[in-house]
């Protein structure tokens, strides 16, 4: 195998890698030297653990633009957080719209609410996985009670209008939940201006924290008692009631939490407010632009998506003629040292979308500490792959 | 001796919150484990002096923060 220096991290989509320096230590820290179970015991380590959660806390939802920090909710990842929202919102009887370019994440609790007397509305999105706002407007029938909406795709990085799409929603006097799996830290969120009510996100991906990170911020409009609890259990406070709390974020938030990964997620938190999302929005967009341009130049290459930097994330999904992903994607770590995913990237719906289902694509994500001599690199890897060497 | 005073909160995020907005405002208190004659919960209070009480219910009460009572100690 490779050193680490020597392999080119593609696979940002699935997992930012590396993390920023400060995240491994801050997590050490935590573990040598304070390592107690916050809000738990009164003792001077207890409350230290409980500063960093609370930290954390307060940096989410400055980054969201959040003004109440008991608003954000942690649990293990973005998943868990979409399944809060929409088994915690969804009852019998309710209408809820999607778009037809969800991650299985959003999908599968969907499904499974569906058999259970849901009604769900997929509206379709454009061969380029866009979706036209007022095709959710056109959705919305006197029952409906939530739009859900990933901000931007893990198969191709198509941005959908998020904002326009709060407007309606509020409008309307509805619920939107935002999926922002791909785009929490990768792109600047504003829950107020862009009228999301609740906010999925995960620790792992744009903001550079550890795996087994996330949760869910619940705007203003949220009425938590309209907002049943997944998981019940203790939370340290009281203790002497055999029912779940009904105080935020006591009644979403059971069982110790992972304090050492969000002593990592807070040190992320302030390596990203130090470098600024908006910057490295800058230099993830350059280098997808070069990449789009690069694959788009190599005959045989198909790219898939907006084409455009300023309209996806840096994730690019592409085939080679006459290859398959699998193989693409073998070829490209054994011969060039290029870690990508290749497959239907947990979103069946998508590639439907694109046309690439069921074979798939080969997806580079790029993240910030990508160079643009990597992408160089990539381009002469895929440019040798498509001419057949 | 000082008086004290303890604020009793639903949760340690709610003491968290207390806690630092009475430093902001130059307010001393202290997170302490909460005395057992007040409350059977396992979690922690805000201590403060007990002159600074009414101060420090003001500043409580302005922002919103919901707590389970106020008592001298």
């Amino acid at each position: 195998m490779k050193p680490a220096a020597e392999v080119i991290y593609f696979d940002n989509a699935a997992t930012s890698w590396p993390k920023p320096p400060g995240v491994a230590a801050a997590m050490t820290d935590f573990l040598e030297r304070v390592g107690a179970n916050p809000g738990r015991s009164g003792h001077r380590l207890s409350i230290a653990a409980a500063r960093i959660v609370f930290r954390t806390r307060e940096q989410i939802a400055a980054l969201f633009n959040l003004p109440d920090p008991t608003r954000v909710i942690f649990g293990a990842n973005v998943t868990e957080a979409l399944n809060l929202a929409l088994h915690g919102l969804l009852k019998p009887g309710d209408h809820v719209i999607t778009s037809g370019m969800e991650h299985n994440s959003v999908m599968r609790p969907l499904r499974a609410l569906e058999r259970r007397g849901v009604e769900l509305t997929v509206v379709p999105c454009a061969g380029d996985g866009s979706l036209d706002a007022a095709q959710v407007a056109a959705a919305i029938r006197p029952h409906t009670v939530l739009v859900v909406l990933n901000h931007a795709s893990n198969v191709c990085g198509t941005i959908l209008p998020v904002a326009e799409v709060g407007e309606i929603v509020r409008a309307r006097g509805l619920l939107l939940l935002v999926d922002a799996a791909q785009t929490a830290g990768a792109l600047p969120i504003d829950m107020q201006a862009e009228k999301i009510d609740l906010l999925a996100f995960t620790g792992h991906k744009s903001l550079y924290g550890p795996t087994g990170t996330g949760g869910l911020a619940l705007g203003e409009r949220v009425d938590i008692r309209r907002l049943d609890s997944l998981k019940q259990g203790g939370t340290g406070s009281r203790s002497e009631r055999e029912e779940q709390p009904e105080f935020l974020p006591d009644k979403y938030e059971c069982g110790t939490p992972n304090v050492t990964g969000l002593a990592g997620l807070s040190a992320a938190l302030d390596w990203l407010q130090e470098r600024g999302v908006a910057s490295l929005r800058a230099h993830e967009m350059a280098l997808c632009e070069r990449l789009l341009n690069g694959l788009q130049d190599i005959p045989g290459v198909t790219v898939y998506g907006p084409r455009a930097a300023s309209r996806q994330t840096a994730t690019v999904s592409f085939n080679l003629a006459g290859l398959q992903p699998s193989e693409v994607g073998l070829r490209l770590d054994e011969e060039f040292g290029i870690l990508c995913r290749v497959g239907l990237h947990c979103a069946p719906a998508a590639h439907r979308t694109l046309g690439t289902f069921p074979t798939g694509t080969v997806r580079f994500g790029l993240g910030a500490f990508n160079t643009p001599e990597q992408v160089e690199a990539a381009l002469r890897a895929v440019a040798a792959l498509a001419r057949g060497h | 001796m000082e008086e004290y005073a303890v604020i009793l909160v639903y949760s340690t995020t709610h003491a968290l919150r207390i806690e630092k907005l009475l430093g902001e405002r130059g307010l001393e208190c202290k997170l302490i484990p909460v005395p057992r004659h007040l409350s059977s919960d396992c979690g922690i209070c805000v201590r403060l002096r007990r002159a600074d009480l009414e101060a420090a219910r003001a500043v409580i009460e302005q922002a919103g923060i919901e707590h389970e009572g106020m008592y001298p100690l």
